[in-house]
């Protein structure tokens, strides 16, 4: 398959009351076409960063590519001035409450990405709209373009969202935890409804979430975000039965199982360290089980695992 | 949305009815017998007690209360006792000179502020920004006598462009009134000006941080339908509020410029029954204005109702 998206070296840096932080820090990744990309790692990782940047809509002033190249369709995004956002690719927020306009009818927040790029009169566009809707699984669209977002529930808000961003029939859709501000049923709903797209649309899909378990459902492949750097990246069903990176172990091992009830819940020891001043060698050696004196002085290579990419010193001439 | 209208309507009565009160009130509990004040020192003992009784100051303060009431309900709001004429029709004489000034002070304090607002909000912490934030903030604290007096003075004295005080004259065709009006309704509406350009700028600032805007972005609009379709759409709407208080501001600040400027209005009447112990004049006036205030604010609150999805929504079809 082709490689669609190719995310090189990027970094972000931003400025804080207390100094400069990094997240991402020098990421690199692929999405090649009709592929499906998690990303995982906690908040303050990085991740809806990477996808900004992807977007081309980092928060100006505090935040600023200062390093890096976003290739899609051969085009250096960070380049190029005609940014192929809300066409070729589109993206869905996490609270689709606050980020819908909440005095503007549904039916118009739609049909204006046609009428922006499409040049079409609202009239001709709602009818796209309505169709959209149907197909995302939103009922009587005709009746709900003349509503509100406050008059939608949460999930049919997300479902809105989604269709949206598919109204251009984009390359490449971004989900920014798209289930977190879910309730767990109406969240088993969506991704059911972004496997669905996978399946029916030849979009690729970048789906970003704190929730191994969510992007597990989902992805072809997983990049496991630490502290501004990707720590592994691995096919899905491959990170479960044999994860590489310490890190990501110890994420799946913290996901609880239901036949265990009675032991306690499992976590990995410490915290996220500060990005300010991020610890030496490994950001993730003062919290791991496997470190080696290595490990606090210098910051590990990737290195190449099979397909597998892990970024830790256990791995260094381990299958090379 | 008729309901909501007559709901607002009825909440309106309690409120009257205590402005009404208050105005009742505050004039008994001016020291000294308004029949002694008016009549003058050398009153006969006998006269004085016949106009308390026409007045009515006899009988016990509820049943005083009463009949006042029952006249203002009548629009009744008595008589003048120095130009010997109906409160109520001096008052409509002289409003339209007011209203006239509120109202271009209040369009020179949105076409000048909306826009300066907005600007400071779109460079936000940049040079432009501060030099809006600053003048904003003289505009707040000027004093509008002070400045009414230093627009007479460049304007009028020195540089001899426009008329300093008085009407002007119809006659003389429509310049003559536009250009008597041009000073006094500066000088009133730099203070709302101020007003409006900052809760303008600090508005806009929100709207700007919120997720929908960034929606908009990603949606890849352009960036003037963005600020305009997005923004400041949503922007403005507690603007809208702030705008309908400054009306009533404008009401208060009227006596002011209308002093200052020699206009002939309900600010002038005021000062000028204040100065003679005209206490009918004052009284009646007093709750006009109060009046004009409250169904300035409904009128506010029907509008906000009618941009407001929300509100809208709840009294659709019901």
């Amino acid at each position: 398959m082709n490689t669609l998206l190719s995310v090189e070296d990027l970094t972000v840096e931003f400025k804080v009351s207390n100094g400069k932080f990094k997240a991402p820090d020098g990421v690199s990744f692929k999405i090649l076409e009709n592929e499906c990309v998690g990303m995982v790692g906690e908040s303050g990782s990085g991740k809806s960063v990477t996808a900004l940047a992807i977007m081309g809509l980092v928060p100006k002033p505090q935040g600023k590519i200062v390093k890096g190249r976003i290739i899609f369709e051969g085009k250096d995004l960070l380049k190029f001035n005609n940014h192929p956002r809300g066409t070729k690719i589109s993206m869905v927020f996490q609270n689709p409450l606050n980020s819908l306009n909440p005095n503007m009818k549904i039916g118009k927040q739609l049909s204006e990405v046609l009428e922006q790029h499409y040049g079409m009169s609202y009239k001709e566009a709602i009818g796209k709209v309505t169709a959209m809707m149907k197909q995302l699984g939103i009922p009587e669209p005709e009746e709900m373009i003349e509503r509100y977002p406050f008059e939608y529930s949460g999930g049919m808000r997300q479902r809105a969202m989604i269709a949206m961003a598919m109204l251009c029939h984009p390359k490449l859709l971004i989900a920014d935890e798209p289930t977190t501000a879910l309730d767990v049923t109406i969240q088993a709903q969506i991704i059911q409804l972004f496997k669905k797209l996978k399946l029916e649309s030849k979009t690729s899909i970048f789906f970003i979430s704190h929730d191994l378990s969510v992007v597990s459902q989902i992805a072809d492949r997983v990049i496991v975000m630490y502290a501004g750097k990707i720590c592994e990246i691995s096919k899905t069903e491959e990170i479960f039965e044999k994860p590489l990176h310490p890190y990501t172990a110890g994420l799946i091992s913290s996901i609880p199982d239901m036949k265990e009830r009675k032991t306690k819940l499992r976590s990995i020891e410490g915290s996220v360290p500060s990005l300010i001043d991020p610890p030496a060698g490994c950001r993730f050696h003062p919290r791991c089980s496997q470190k080696m004196p290595l490990c606090m002085e210098k910051e590990p290579d990737d290195f190449s695992v099979n397909d597998r990419i892990v970024k830790c010193w256990l791995y260094k001439g381990v299958y090379q | 949305m008729a309901k909501y209208i007559l709901k607002r309507f009825v909440q309106v009565i309690p409120t009257l009815f205590f402005v009404i009160l208050t105005v009742f009130l505050i004039m008994k509990l001016i020291p000294g017998d308004p029949a002694m004040v008016l009549l003058g020192p050398q009153a006969r003992a006998e006269d004085i007690v016949r106009f308390r009784q026409q007045l009515g100051l006899d009988k016990p303060i509820l049943v005083q209360f009463v009949i006042y009431l029952k006249r203002v309900l009548t629009g009744d709001l008595g008589r003048s006792l120095i130009y010997r004429q109906d409160v109520l029709t001096l008052i409509l004489e002289r409003l339209p000179t007011t209203v006239t000034l509120s109202l271009s002070a209040l369009f020179i304090a949105l076409v000048i502020g909306i826009p300066l607002g907005i600007v400071a909000a779109m460079k936000h912490n940049s040079f432009v920004d501060l030099l809006v934030t600053i003048l904003a903030l003289i505009g707040i604290s000027i004093p509008i006598f002070w400045f009414g007096m230093i627009l007479i003075i460049v304007f009028s004295l020195k540089l001899g462009w426009l008329p300093a005080v008085g009407l002007g004259d119809i006659s003389k065709g429509l310049w003559d009134v536009v250009s008597h009006f041009i000073l006094p309704s500066l000088a009133l509406g730099i203070l709302s000006t101020g007003t409006i350009a900052r809760f303008t700028r600090s508005s806009m600032l929100e709207v700007l941080n919120q997720d929908y805007i960034r929606t908009a972005y990603a949606k890849g609009l352009k960036k003037t339908l963005i600020l305009y379709r997005h923004a400041l759409k949503n922007a403005l709407i507690p603007v809208i509020t702030v705008i309908g208080l400054q009306l009533g501001n404008l009401l208060a600040g009227a006596v002011l410029t209308e002093t200052v400027f020699a206009l002939p209005g309900l600010g002038k009447l005021m000062v000028d029954g204040i100065f003679r112990r005209d206490y009918m004049l004052v009284q009646g006036e007093v709750l006009f204005t109060a009046i004009v205030y409250i169904f300035v604010n409904l009128m506010v609150d029907i509008i906000y109702a009618f941009i407001n999805p929300k509100i809208r929504q709840l009294y659709r079809s019901v």
